[in-house]
């Protein structure tokens, strides 16, 4: 095996992903587990967001319509990194503001949880629009001969409209989720020590670029390969007892 | 397009005047007086940012109809490289893409000392060709796999049709296919374009000066926060704004019919 | 609407609990991008150097209990201003326009600005050598300040990290770069700075490169500030700053 590498002149960078001192790669894997903390939780977030958001957009009052499409529309325009550092800013200094107003004391929110608020919130805007059409694909008969056997509104959308709608936004979710991995890479330049700022801090202290930034690349490549797998089972059963949809979606 | 009437609904009046209010507060509370000092500055940032987006978006463009062509229905050994490069791209984040082709490729310069004499140098010293290399592959990544579908979408029928009337093959493509296949991808063009719009902020982490990067100077050399980050904020909206009226504008122009796209 | 105020409100717990602690620490920011040899993360995920010694040294004379805490250095400011930090001590020296934004307690270091440039290169730390050439600076340092205000006819690249700044210096994308006299000796003496060499010390203008380093806090933090004096003053008196510094340079640096 060391033969192998040495061969391959690769020695070198495999003593350098090593995870073990002087090896880096326990670091470059603990920011990779911090990245996908932080995307799991902004997705979940994005998503309680989106469903809120898209009811609201379909069954709510003008004012909370009109007020949805504004949060869409700036969060979708406007560069995640852009939209990161505000929300980084002003989410901190607001809840130390309630803290204060409350009589209590200074709040600390670690990085772990400021970066799922912060995506998370850009999460919900996609997740908004994703969800809205996927809830107005279903059709409506449907939800109507649910109202009809006069099942509650909370139990028809528990039972019908969430397992209806499933198959039409699977294909959507499954991309944001893959948005929401990627987009913490962006949270390396407000300096959390995610998968990407941890690759920089190593290939910095190394000179190593080119080793580093391949092997993280790496990494998010295999995240998203298998993603990919994972998605693909859960729009098969999304999609179950459904005749097959041919020429729809990918 | 939006019309005077149902603007006028009492509550978007209450909507509008509280956003006037918040602009008027905005204008008055908030600091300014760094805005002559920096303007000239943040005109060149604007110029930057307009022109990455512009030459990316075409070069990008110009990139994935070989790529989806190869993909749709190239012999394997082009249909493969083109899927692996699509997957690549969209699969890592661009900012690492971007710190790979900058530091990774810089770190390797030293090893050959004739890159350094070579005509190439003083382009490659630059910060704006990684910049244009990242941004274009990107865009040709995600669009390349759209032009896949799109290629794939025309109907069959046609380009029997052109085949039976003995029409040379590049012929049939270049007025056949690729008209179709393009207005195949015209309604998608202007979502991608505008995310394409919000990628080119990264380009400041290698020293691009573009308009993010001029806010980033203020914030640090004023200590100003929120008033920077809120007109950058205005900016993006403004161009993602024009750049959703122009694809509307082509779209109807093309297509003849529009479809609103938000 | 029960299951989806449940959901919410538990997520939202989740949330909270994890993301928010005690507030008795003090936390002490530092910049996430390593600079060697004040501060740098090691390959077993721990913060080193000169720096890092001293900032536990201090906070054990001060008796507080400090948590070392990494963020952006382009946002260190903006940190300490929006409380997710309660001190800076990044080699962050005191200038005349931080202070108007923020306090600083005494100083605890102090070194010259340099310029660095490629051994081959003929150029001297003056602006009339520097014209016409490009020079590497770090966002957001007294470096910058000071390169836009003296190398008005050089091409200034900025960057966010002087690491990155280094290895363009080795690339041969700049033609030199300013900063601390100490950063840049150890870089100059690594493998990757074998190329470069320092050129000399810039004139001194200590409106704009300030006197010293010290250890920022918010405005009107006067406990914090005299507590953080009270431990730099004792590590100064009892030999400790001495032994630090002894073990990574060898004159001294205060």
């Amino acid at each position: 095996m060391t033969g192998l590498l040495d061969s391959l002149g690769l020695a070198q960078s495999a003593e350098l992903l090593s995870l073990s001192p002087p090896g880096w790669g326990r670091n470059l894997l603990r920011g990779l587990s911090h990245s996908l903390q932080i995307a799991f939780g902004a997705y979940a977030l994005g998503l309680v967001i989106g469903l809120f958001g898209a009811y609201g957009k379909l069954y709510g009052g003008k004012v909370t319509r009109d007020l949805l499409a504004i949060y869409t529309t700036v969060i979708r325009a406007v560069p995640e990194l852009v939209l990161i550092l505000i929300l980084y800013y002003v989410g901190s200094d607001i809840i130390n503001k309630i803290s204060a107003a409350m009589g209590g004391g200074r709040v600390e929110i670690n990085g772990v949880a400021a970066g799922i608020w912060v995506l998370g919130i850009v999460q919900g805007a996609y997740a908004t629009e994703i969800l809205r059409g996927a809830i107005q694909a279903v059709p409506l008969g449907q939800i109507e001969a649910a109202k009809s056997y006069g099942m509650p509104a909370i139990m028809t959308m528990r039972r019908v409209t969430i397992p209806a709608m499933m198959s039409f936004a699977v294909p959507g979710l499954a991309n944001l989720w893959l948005i929401a991995t990627k987009d913490t890479a962006l949270l390396a330049v407000v300096g959390f020590n995610e998968l990407t700022l941890e690759t920089r801090q190593a290939a910095s202290s190394t000179r190593a670029y080119f080793t580093f930034f391949l092997a993280a690349g790496f990494l998010y490549l295999m995240v998203t390969l298998f993603s990919g797998v994972i998605f693909a089972r859960i729009e098969k059963w999304a999609r179950r007892g459904q005749p097959s949809l041919t020429g729809a979606g990918r | 397009m939006i019309d005077l009437k149902s603007l006028m609904q009492p509550h978007r009046i209450v909507m509008m005047l509280v956003f006037v209010g918040f602009a008027v507060w905005c204008a008055y509370a908030l600091r300014w007086d760094w805005l002559p000092k920096y303007a000239p500055l943040a005109l060149y940032g604007i110029w930057t940012t307009l022109w990455l987006l512009v030459v990316t978006v075409v070069l990008g463009f110009l990139l994935a109809v070989p790529l989806g062509l190869m993909q749709a229905v190239g012999p394997w050994y082009l249909a493969t490289p083109a899927k692996v490069f699509c997957t690549i791209i969209r699969g890592t984040p661009l900012l690492l893409q971007l710190w790979l082709l900058y530091y990774g490729l810089g770190s390797l310069f030293p090893q050959f000392p004739w890159i350094r004499s070579s005509e190439l140098w003083p382009y490659l010293r630059q910060a704006w060709p990684y910049a244009v290399l990242a941004l274009m592959l990107s865009y040709a990544g995600y669009e390349g796999e759209v032009m896949r579908g799109a290629f794939k979408g025309v109907a069959k029928g046609q380009l029997e049709a052109a085949r039976s009337f003995g029409m040379p093959r590049f012929t049939m493509f270049r007025r056949i296919w690729l008209p179709q296949a393009l207005r195949n991808v015209l309604p998608t063009l202007g979502g991608e374009t505008i995310l394409q719009m919000k990628a080119t902020p990264l380009v400041a982490t290698i020293t691009v000066v573009d308009i993010y990067a001029v806010s980033s100077r203020v914030r640090s050399d004023t200590f100003i926060i929120y008033e920077p980050l809120i007109l950058l904020a205005v900016f993006y909206i403004l161009v993602a704004g024009l750049i959703a009226l122009g694809f509307h504008w082509l779209e109807v122009q093309v297509l003849g019919t529009g479809r609103r796209t938000q | 609407m029960n299951v989806k105020k449940l959901l919410a409100s538990s997520l939202a717990a989740a949330v909270l609990s994890a993301g928010i602690a005690s507030a008795e620490e003090v936390k002490i920011g530092i910049a996430a991008e390593p600079y060697p040899p004040f501060a740098s993360l090691d390959s077993s995920g721990n913060w080193v150097g000169w720096e890092v010694d001293v900032i536990n040294a201090v906070c054990a004379a001060a008796e507080l209990d400090c948590v070392i805490t990494p963020v952006a250095w382009d946002g260190i400011i903006p940190s300490l201003t929006g409380q997710q930090i309660d001190a800076i001590m990044a080699s962050m020296s005191i200038t005349e326009e931080r202070l108007k934004t923020i306090d600083f307690s005494d100083p605890y270091y102090n070194t010259p600005a340099v310029i660095v440039a490629d051994k081959s290169m003929d150029i001297e730390a003056t602006p009339e050598s520097l014209a016409g050439k490009v020079v590497g600076i770090q966002a957001s340092t007294i470096h910058q300040a000071y390169a836009q205000e003296y190398f008005k006819d050089s091409e200034l690249r900025v960057y966010q990290t002087q690491d990155e700044a280094n290895q363009d210096l080795f690339a041969g994308r700049i033609d030199a770069t300013q900063a601390d006299s100490i950063a840049m000796a150890d870089f100059v003496n690594s493998d990757a700075g074998a190329c470069c060499e320092i050129k000399g010390a810039v004139k001194d203008d200590p409106a704009i490169l300030g006197r010293g380093v010290g250890a920022g806090v918010r405005k009107g933090q006067d406990d914090l500030r005299e507590a953080l004096n009270k431990g730099i003053a004792a590590i100064l008196a009892d030999g400790t700053h001495e032994k630090i510094t002894s073990n990574y340079f060898s004159a001294s640096i205060y």
